[in-house]
């Protein structure tokens, strides 16, 4: 029995088996660490720009905050009102977190560490895949809104599928160029084609792409200035209002986390993923020390576009319904369009 | 009345211009002097005639002033204060110019609506309302202040001192030439 298990632990299928748990368990936990930290740096950013100071208390500088904020929401009264439909309105915060733990599987966060590529699951359709989870995404803030069976979640919910679905139209439209300029939907590729220095990187070759890409992203995530769904002034919270203790919570978890998944797949797709063009930093390490430079390297990328997002909030007001409608059907959608066709024709001229 | 809208301009529609505004607000206040007050380490400077807790108060050379007569607990809106005077055979003031002092004084800071009544309605200028802003406890039995306790709160007060003026004007009196 032992001798069975040790052959297993040695042959190929165990050995990726085994690396596989390990990667998954690693980046599920850092994951759900940045999660937890985001929520930390948001409220010290805000605070900071409207003068204040933040969460200071809890252990030094505030660090251990979000243990205290995870463990209020847990021991919160989990209230269930009467009136909801109960299946969904279980469902709908379970959903909220899937769509963003799902999409790490294909995000490349390192080259390798020893001879273990560091991606969960290098899909040849990568980038497929990312988008078919993304849009599960609406699934928790439609079943939200219809399972609270009250009318300001559910208007919440109508404008939130709305809004997710219009822009993921253009968010999927707009990386199309690089697929094509890459010739691939491995994200490994996409890497691997922005390798080449810093003007590779598809940030300089497809700036509108990635003007669209990080405007949608915006209107994916709900953030400000797309955060209608949760617009307090209006909907009085939106979707989540019926919510208590860690249903709540779940579904604040899954903003941030589609905020760190939409901030990786902006790193990946146009500012290089785990590499830098300088110290040889771009080909995949072949030591220790330098397979985690290149996670480092990636996660300081995605905290970059964190802090990108977090400051986005607190500088803007939110859009109005209908410029945000315009702003996805009217001007997003037909630059992206036009954007495709202009690198196929740039493309057929240069062959 | 209909205010026309003045159609944006170029620069206006890219919105870049308010995008970069905006940046130089938040990036301005982001560096700027923090206006948190740690409160329980720091505390505001409460200014000399605010109206805190009700306490009562010792003259110059540390007598009781309070003379019992109750006209606070009669004014008191909430009625929370609560006086139980000497009686007949009870203890005599601890000063001149009294009959008498409070057996037991009781403030009932969960009722009381810092009002400040019982200050303007004191004859004796005996009790104030003092900067104690702040008041916990961790029972109701707690928050009920007895005598010694308001009166060590409450420290000495500096203020008028109405019986020694009344002393100095008696004697003053007592030595004016009459004249017919």
């Amino acid at each position: 029995m032992i001798a069975a298990i040790t052959d297993w632990v040695k042959s190929p299928a165990g050995q990726f088996t085994l690396f596989t748990a390990v990667k998954i368990f690693a980046a599920f936990s850092i994951m759900m660490t940045m999660v937890a930290y985001v929520v930390l740096v948001e409220r010290r950013v805000c605070a900071f720009i409207q003068d204040r100071i933040g969460p200071n208390r809890v252990g030094p500088f505030g660090l251990l905050q979000p243990a205290a904020d995870g463990i209020k929401s847990f021991l919160k009264e989990e209230f269930t009102p009467a009136h909801v439909r109960k299946i969904y309105f279980i469902l709908a915060p379970a959903i909220a977190l899937m769509p963003a733990i799902l999409n790490l599987a294909v995000i490349p966060f390192g080259s390798q560490i020893g001879h273990q590529p560091m991606v969960l699951a290098n899909l040849n359709v990568g980038i497929l895949y990312t988008f078919g989870m993304v849009s599960l995404g609406v699934y928790s803030i439609v079943l939200a809104g219809y399972a609270a069976n009250s009318k300001y979640p559910f208007l919440g919910g109508i404008r939130s599928s709305a809004q997710m679905i219009s822009y993921e139209i253009s968010m999927g439209l707009s990386v199309i160029p690089i697929f094509m300029l890459v010739g691939s939907l491995n994200l490994n590729d996409v890497i691997g084609y922005q390798a080449q220095g810093l003007f590779s990187w598809l940030v300089f070759k497809q700036p509108l792409a990635f003007a669209i890409f990080l405007g949608a992203a915006f209107a994916e995530t709900n953030r400000t200035p797309f955060d209608l769904p949760e617009a307090e002034q209006e909907l009085a919270g939106g979707y989540n209002i019926e919510y208590s203790s860690i249903k709540f919570a779940l579904f604040f978890m899954g903003e941030y986390a589609n905020m760190i998944l939409a901030s990786a797949m902006m790193v990946t797709l146009f500012f290089g993923g785990w590499t830098l063009p300088w110290f040889g930093l771009d080909q995949p390490a072949a030591t220790l020390t330098g397979g985690v430079a290149h996670i480092a390297i990636f996660l300081a990328k995605v905290f970059m576009f964190l802090l990108a997002f977090i400051w986005v909030r607190w500088m803007w007001p939110r859009f109005r319904y209908d410029q945000l409608m315009d702003l996805g059907w009217r001007r997003f959608l037909p630059l992206a369009l036009a954007n495709i066709v202009v690198t196929a024709v740039i493309l057929w001229m240069r062959s | 009345m209909i205010v026309k809208r003045k159609p944006l301009n170029f620069w206006e529609r890219l919105y870049l211009p308010a995008i970069l505004d905006g940046f130089r607000v938040t990036v301005r206040h982001f560096f700027k002097r923090k206006v948190t007050m740690q409160y329980p380490e720091e505390k505001w400077a409460v200014p000399p005639d605010y109206r805190g807790a009700p306490y009562l108060v010792r003259d110059q050379e540390g007598n009781t002033k309070c003379v019992s007569c109750q006209l606070c607990e009669f004014v008191c809106p909430p009625k929370a204060i609560r006086i139980i005077p000497p009686g007949p055979a009870g203890q005599l003031a601890d000063r001149p110019n009294a009959e008498k002092m409070p057996a037991e004084f009781e403030i009932n800071m969960l009722r009381c609506i810092f009002c400040g009544f019982c200050q303007e309605v004191c004859p004796e200028e005996a009790i104030f309302l003092l900067k104690d802003y702040s008041l916990t406890g961790t029972s109701r039995e707690e928050m009920i202040y007895n005598k010694e306790k308001l009166l060590e709160l409450g420290g000495t007060h500096g203020g008028i001192e109405k019986w020694k003026h009344k002393l100095a004007e008696a004697k003053e009196q007592e030595n004016f030439p009459v004249k017919v």
